[in-house]
């Protein structure tokens, strides 16, 4: 009598009710500096969640894949994750294709699907669906933050270079349009779109300064980057110019640039030693006591999206596809980069991103004069937005 | 532009060429001598790279870039002892198969060392900073690095031609059977100019450190150009490989100096294209001597006995009846070993019986999967026709490219189809409006009908098998013996009439529409196609299926196809280092059943006789 008083009480707590499971796929071997941290947040919020006692008493459970960068192999691991795995929704990707195919293969399953890092726009406007939501600030939110300051600075004539994919072209084609708008009479007097990991930094330096710029802005990000600041710091490019550049502040690429970091550049990024809230220190400490290591921009996106499909299915009250879509159109939820709102219009979250000065402190790279651009601001009125989406 | 800016520019290229000229010169005397195509060329210049960093840490960058080079070139060495030597027997290409394997490994391992992040080595002592060269900053490193290219030219020419090592090296590059029968020790000349091959690769890795990081990604990115290079060059011509690193260096110097810098993406492949249609043999190059005697070192392909018949034949109903027992995983991955072995059979139509080695055969699967995808998406076809008439454009493709290929031969032949696949992959790339450029295409979905998982397999098990059971009917036709007379022997086979050239078209083309019609079905399978369908890495899985199975059996291809295709899925899942594994699992295939999987069956009639 008494073990199965035991039981009914076991069974109660939720000891023994199954637990959810969340299929995660991810370019880890394509991009593991993004990546390896990116798995350890996710891995820390699991454990925060479970040892709180799960989702309604329901352990979480992670599957992680590697999706091999390929959208085709992608379909395939999340086709494995749904079908063998039984998973109850999606999350993950990296690359701005492998995001839309499986957002794509996600809106045929009717599976639910979290987009954690893909930037391009499309993932939420043109080819959004119902089924799909991406936590980051998109290519548009990130460049839209810079624009104030580029503004600000009433140069003439900017230079651009970017990555050539989907990524960087859209960057670009962004700044323009924004620019133009901030500032009517600025003039673009040259663009540089070399192979992504494959710039040819002198050549393109040199393309870059004989066309006499006031300013530059740059999509360039990893090896990319290093090379570009390498031998533009070598050439003199940067003297006397402004510079703008996306992500180059997340220390996953600032990090590895040392004493080459250049000074006042504008860029996004995160600087994760010097962010106050209660809600980073939090994160901060706990991240710091589980992997002795700081966190990168990845470990943020990571922890942030499991907390949102943790809260998600919370406020459904079960896994069930189309309520957890319905949970997560317009819930609003606290992360480590303070409290976001997944918008019901087109299921991008607001999450936002720190933008500002690149500066040399002891011979590595940090922010400074940074502020926090809160996403909500940095996306265009909901008609144009209702224009793009098909659904 | 202005005068300096033209000078800073070429000199830019001038320091490209250097590093780009080391590393392909290396390839070129591995290959020119051992006729290994090494894949892993460009894993070694990574590794040259992460050393240098590593070991500037210790005895500075000067240090560094010589110890790095000779700790490479002792790699290097080992690598061939140790393994490349036990497979010069067997089947040409297997080689390459092994240099694959090594590629995953080594990737595996540089991450396992390393760690994930790229690492940026210090600035060269001394050389740090720049001069003014017409009132314009210029890295004084460069001009090192300028000098370095025709430096190490210079000590090369008189190595070859003024020692007996170079003289031996010259005669076994030029005719290696020669060579051998007139005595040449052949295991410590091997050894050796595959040493001095990665002590090169090192170099030219290690002495990019002050100008870029250590990442994983460059080795295929560098093996690429290399190729690329060697065989615009003119393969084992050294002069030619420094001619041609000149060329294509200062060409995308220019491209992006002009404002074309889109183009750099596939700037050398056009330029290799161009220089292969005009100069067979590359810009230096010899035509090779041909190989002499008897060629076909191959046993002829015999037909499939009825027992092997039968047991395709059960093999088929099985499959058929699997969706009775689960509709779940199985399914999709069933699915797409299906789609693969088609695609790896059609790959082993040409490079198996008609000896026509392709490493771009991927553009027919990418141009069969994105026909389907721009009838659906962008015209609105209904999935069956689009089904129907993609294939027609992969063939059409392999029809206009495959009129170009089949003037070469050899790994000419080869490289100006992986040119070709990669004209058509930039495209794809480029081309927004059509192709969705770097996205590709999304939302190409079956028919509502074919729209369960067990629906769509039967179709694919149908029109794969059809496909596959075609492609082995033809081969055993007389177009299929024409074609082997054609391989084994281009002499004869023109002596009673048959018109090699015309017949190599057509196998090209028929390889080439097959596998669009693979390409087809994997996009229906995906519901999306992007340009990752097109790029080297497919064609290079193509081959690795090919050899896997067995490059000189019938059936081969359906099992390496099978065997790659369950590895990538089950090993992916279980390990964090699955690229490793799978080279290792690779490695040991290779050295157990170098006929491969597909001799498996005779190798055990042989013992249960003996």
């Amino acid at each position: 009598m008494r073990s199965l008083l035991l039981l009914a009480l076991l069974a109660a707590s939720g000891a023994f009710a199954q637990p959810i499971r969340i299929g995660e796929l991810n370019s880890y071997k394509v991009f593991p500096a993004f990546l390896e941290p990116y798995k350890k947040g996710m891995e820390l919020a699991v454990e925060e969640i479970n040892a709180a006692g799960g989702v309604h008493g329901r352990k979480l459970e992670l599957l992680t894949r590697d999706d091999g960068g390929t959208p085709g192999d992608a379909v395939r691991v999340a086709e494995e994750l749904i079908t063998r795995e039984k998973v109850h929704l999606l999350m993950g990707t990296f690359a701005s294709h492998v995001g839309l195919a499986v957002a794509n293969l996600a809106n045929q399953r009717k599976v639910l699907f979290v987009a954690s890092e893909p930037l391009t726009d499309k993932m939420v406007w043109e080819n959004g669906n119902r089924y799909t939501f991406r936590l980051r600030p998109s290519t548009y939110m990130q460049t839209a933050m810079l624009i104030p300051e580029a503004a600000k600075l009433k140069k003439k004539r900017w230079a651009i270079v970017y990555p050539n994919y989907e990524y960087g072209q859209s960057a670009t084609a962004s700044f323009k349009r924004l620019l133009k708008q901030a500032q009517p009479e600025v003039d673009f007097v040259a663009e540089q779109a070399p192979p992504l990991g494959k710039i040819d930094a002198g050549a393109v330096v040199q393309a870059l300064a004989d066309a006499k710029p006031d300013a530059i802005f740059s999509s360039l990000f990893a090896a990319d980057l290093q090379r570009f600041v390498r031998e533009g710091n070598t050439r003199g490019l940067f003297k006397g110019r402004a510079v703008f550049n996306l992500l180059a502040g997340e220390p996953e690429y600032l990090d590895t640039l040392k004493d080459e970091t250049p000074e006042g550049w504008w860029v996004t990024g995160y600087p994760w030693s010097e962010i106050r809230t209660p809600a980073h220190q939090k994160f901060l400490a706990a991240y710091q006591a589980r992997w002795k290591d700081y966190p990168r921009q990845g470990s943020v996106v990571g922890y942030a999206t499991v907390h949102s499909a943790a809260n998600a299915i919370r406020r459904a009250g079960s896994t069930d596809t189309e309520k957890m879509v319905e949970a997560l159109r317009g819930l609003e939820m606290p992360t480590p980069f303070g409290p976001i709102v997944w918008r019901a219009l087109d299921h991008q979250s607001t999450m936002g991103a720190y933008v500002g000065q690149l500066a040399r402190r002891g011979g590595r790279g940090v922010m400074v004069n940074w502020r926090f651009a809160d996403g909500a601001n940095f996306l265009p009125p909901f008609e144009e937005i209702r224009a793009l989406r098909k659904d | 532009m202005s005068a300096a800016s033209i000078l800073h520019q070429f000199l830019n290229g001038l320091a490209g060429a250097s590093t780009l000229f080391l590393v392909a010169a290396g390839l070129s005397l591995i290959f020119g001598v051992t006729r290994i195509v090494n894949f892993a060329h460009g894993s070694l210049v990574m590794l040259g790279m992460y050393l240098a960093v590593a070991l500037s840490e210790v005895v500075g960058l000067w240090w560094a870039l010589p110890c790095a080079a000779l700790a490479v070139a002792a790699f290097g060495a080992l690598i061939e002892s140790v393994l490349l030597r036990r497979l010069y027997p067997a089947p040409e290409l297997l080689q390459l198969l092994a240099t694959f394997a090594l590629v995953l490994i080594i990737r595996d391992y540089a991450l396992w060392q390393w760690g994930p992040e790229d690492l940026l080595g210090p600035r060269a002592p001394g050389l740090a900073g720049a001069v003014m060269i017409i009132g314009q900053p210029f890295p004084a490193y460069d001009l090192f690095l300028i000098a370095v290219g025709p430096a190490v030219l210079g000590a090369l020419w008189l190595l070859l031609t003024r020692t007996r090592w170079g003289t031996l090296v010259r005669a076994a590059t030029q005719d290696r059977e020669m060579a051998s029968a007139l005595g040449v020790n052949q295991r410590l000349l091997f050894t050796t100019v595959f040493a001095l091959g990665a002590l090169l690769a090192g170099l030219g890795g290690a002495l990019q450190i002050p100008r870029e990081p250590a990442t994983l990604q460059v080795d295929l990115a560098v093996v690429s150009d290399a190729f690329v290079v060697v065989v615009v060059g003119g393969l084992g011509s050294i002069p030619g490989a420094f001619a041609a690193a000149l060329l294509i260096a200062e060409i995308k110097a220019f491209c992006i100096a002009l404002g074309y810098s889109k183009l750099t993406l596939v700037v050398e492949f056009l330029v290799m294209a161009l220089v292969l249609v005009l100069r067979p043999w590359g810009l230096m190059g010899r035509m090779p001597t041909p190989a002499r005697g008897p060629a076909a070192v191959e046993p002829p392909l015999a037909s499939p006995s009825p027992r092997v018949l039968a047991g395709l034949c059960t093999l088929l109903t099985a499959l058929a009846l699997v969706p009775f027992a689960t509709t779940g995983f199985t399914l999709v991955l069933l699915t797409d070993m299906l789609v693969f072995a088609l695609f790896a059979v059609s790959l082993h139509f040409i490079t198996g019986p008609a000896g026509l080695h392709s490493f771009g055969h991927a553009a027919y699967f990418g141009l069969g999967a994105y026909g389907a995808g721009i009838l659906v998406v962008r015209i609105g076809a209904p999935m069956e026709l689009s089904l129907a008439a993609a294939p027609l454009l992969a063939g059409a493709g392999a029809m206009l490219f495959g009129w170009f290929c089949v003037r070469l031969s050899g790994i000419y032949l080869a490289m100006l189809t992986l040119a070709f696949a990669q004209i058509a992959w930039s495209v794809a790339f480029q081309w927004d409006a059509v192709t969705g450029g770097s996205n590709g295409l999304i939302g190409i979905w079956p028919a509502p009908w074919l729209s369960s998982k067990a629906a769509y397999f039967w179709v694919v098990l149908g029109l794969a098998c059809a496909a596959i059971a075609l492609l082995w009917r033809a081969l055993h036709s007389p177009f299929g013996y024409a074609l082997r007379a054609a391989r084994d022997s281009p002499l004869r086979a023109d002596a009673i009439g048959i018109d090699a050239r015309a017949l190599q078209w057509a196998a090209f083309t028929v390889a080439g529409l097959f596998a669009g019609i693979a390409g087809a079905l994997y996009a229906f399978s995906k519901g999306s196609i992007s340009p990752e369908s097109m790029a080297v890495a497919r064609s290079v899985d193509g081959l690795v299926m090919v050899l896997l199975g067995g490059i000189q059996t019938l059936t081969g291809p359906l099992w390496g196809a099978a065997l790659f295709t369950w590895l990538l899925d089950s090993l992916a899942r279980g390990f964090d280092y699955w690229r490793a594994a799978i080279g290792c699992v690779i490695l040991g295939l290779v050295l157990a059943l170098p006929g491969g999987l597909g001799s498996l069956g005779g190798l055990l009639k042989r013992w249960g006789r003996a």
